[in-house]
């Protein structure tokens, strides 16, 4: 059967896929929390982190190759400058795109209508900027070699790459979140934000640095994505829906159902595209949207970051 | 010169005008009651000293200084804790983490504030780790206290603390208050359960349709006939 047959390399490129999704989808998901808006510029974030590293990587490369633990510090490298530049962006589209709004209590589609144009503006001027094709980023190790076997599968090294990189960033997240002051406070403005002011908190900051947190995530996603399938000003487009899909499926609102949504959407759309062909790949995760919209919209793990009742 | 004062405060929500010239004071070391039917103003009175709604003419005066148009988080570091109506507890935190919201401006070692309101309220010790979600309707209105005092606020403000609660809680509820005022906190409680509060209240005001129409000692305003009879349930014969 077709699942059966290259499983463990299904698995492993599905898994890896995740981790990227998961990363992106966090950004919906907590700007989701405090907010209840869907950030649809979220894409173009991902899309600066991907411009930031090919800038960083590429000078600081230069013609060399490098070997060793110069590799590792250009792949740190790539994905902080991603991540950093990612939270500018994001704050930047907090402050321009939904702020003015709140402030005059805008209705709900204006923020969308907000978002989409903010979208349409940032990758339009990426375009304008840095061209309008794709560009690659010079490789800090070797793309194509393999880290280890694992029951008969290769595991490349940009997949080792991918999921040590998520997952230190997931554990870092889950730990804010859980004992930070400010992780306390989003989780207050999520559940109840006129009570959380009533405790001091400082909502629009607690939003802004909300926006900031998950543009790091996109923005370090977007150099890790950027670093195999190259950077271009419409990059963000489809992972952006996708990871929108695997926020949707985990529960939009529940932080670590945006990564069980990844993952398990990295999956779907690997063993999916295995089993019947690879063009019906992205038919498959954005039915899966379609599916969960109808049958479950509370998502896999039901909204848990969010209002309670 | 009082702790707290309204002064000619009206409120509107769009066109509807909620409070109309509200002018009230409260003394350092008081306990003072509002009271009025639902739909009164007493909500909004507390809403708009707490900064989440702007008088618009009128004043809000705290311990000396207006405090109209500002932050509701910085009114909260000024020294005014809130207990909303409802109780308002953050469902999917724990009973501790709720308390630690309450003292969410202040930094240093919570644990001898942790340790007084456990000693006001025992059973939020046995529930520590709760969700705050999972408690019940009396347990969380004891959190909702215990967490706006770990902001070690200098007035505390009550918004309907009995609402739904068997009478044994609201008696242990206002035991607690009086205990609150003797450790030397003020109180500004709003109720509709009038006997109750009149009974520890210094003075009250009744609210009628957004406007003052009544103030007095609470001992005089238990034993006046309109109050008697409008919100102590009894006939006015």
């Amino acid at each position: 059967m077709c699942i059966i047959h290259p499983f463990w390399s299904l698995l492993v490129s599905g898994l890896s896929d995740g981790f990227l999704y998961a990363l992106i989808a966090l950004g919906y998901t907590l700007v989701y929390g405090v907010l209840q808006l869907i950030n649809f510029a979220h894409s173009e974030v991902f899309m600066s982190g991907g411009f930031a590293g090919y800038f960083i990587l590429n000078r600081t490369i230069g013609s060399h190759t490098p070997h060793g633990l110069d590799s590792v510090l250009m792949v740190v490298l790539g994905t902080v400058g991603g991540a950093v530049f990612g939270g500018l962006v994001a704050f930047g589209l907090e402050r321009a795109a939904y702020r003015p709004l709140r402030r005059r209590n805008a209705p709900r589609i204006a923020f969308l209508i907000s978002a989409i144009g903010a979208s349409y503006f940032l990758y339009n001027l990426a375009g304008k900027e840095f061209g309008r094709d794709a560009v690659s980023i010079k490789a800090p190790f070797n793309l194509d070699g393999n880290a280890f076997r694992l029951f008969g599968a290769q595991v490349q090294t940009y997949q080792v790459v991918v999921a040590v990189a998520a997952i230190v960033m997931l554990v870092g997240l889950d730990r804010m979140v859980a004992v930070t002051r400010l992780g306390k406070g989003i989780r207050a403005v999520a559940q109840d934000a006129d009570t959380a002011s009533l405790m001091g908190v400082n909502i629009d900051r607690v939003i802004s640095q909300t926006f900031v947190i998950g543009g790091l995530l996109g923005g370090a996603a977007g150099f890790l994505f950027g670093l195999n399938y190259g950077v271009v000003y419409t990059m963000g487009f489809t992972p952006g829906l996708k990871a929108f899909t695997a926020a949707v499926l985990g529960g939009i609102g529940n932080i670590r159902g945006a990564v069980v949504g990844g993952l398990v959407l990295g999956l779907v759309e690997n063993f999916g595209s295995a089993c019947i062909q690879t063009s019906w790949r992205d038919v498959i995760a954005f039915g899966i949207l379609v599916a969960v919209l109808i049958i479950r919209p509370t998502g896999l793990l039901g909204e848990r970051l969010g209002r309670s009742a | 010169m009082s702790l707290l004062a309204l002064q000619a405060v009206e409120v509107s929500y769009g066109s509807i005008r909620a409070l109309k010239a509200v002018s009230l004071e409260v003394q350092e070391g008081e306990i003072v009651t509002l009271l009025g039917a639902n739909g009164a103003g007493k909500t909004t009175t507390l809403r708009t000293i707490s900064g989440l709604l702007v008088p618009r003419p009128g004043k809000v005066i705290f311990d000396g200084a207006d405090i109209q148009g500002v932050a509701p988080h910085e009114i909260v570091g000024l020294g005014i804790g809130h207990v909303p109506e409802g109780r308002r507890i953050f469902p999917r935190m724990t009973v501790v983490e709720n308390l630690e919201m309450g003292a969410y401006r202040r930094r240093g070692n919570l644990g001898p504030d942790l340790d007084r309101v456990f000693g006001l309220f025992p059973v939020l010790l046995e529930r520590r780790k709760q969700l705050g979600g999972t408690l019940s309707g009396g347990e969380q209105q004891m959190l909702a206290i215990g967490r706006a005092l770990m902001g070690q606020p200098r007035v505390l403000l009550l918004d309907e603390p009995s609402m739904g609660l068997a009478p044994l809680i609201v008696a242990q509820i206002f035991g607690i208050i009086k205990e609150i005022r003797q450790s030397g906190t003020t109180v500004l409680l709003v109720e509709q359960n009038a006997a109750q509060a009149l009974s520890v209240a210094d003075r009250g005001y009744v609210l009628e349709t957004g406007e003052i129409v009544m103030s007095d000692r609470a001992e005089v305003l238990l034993h006046d006939d309109r109050v008697r009879a409008a919100y102590l349930g009894e006939g006015a014969a």
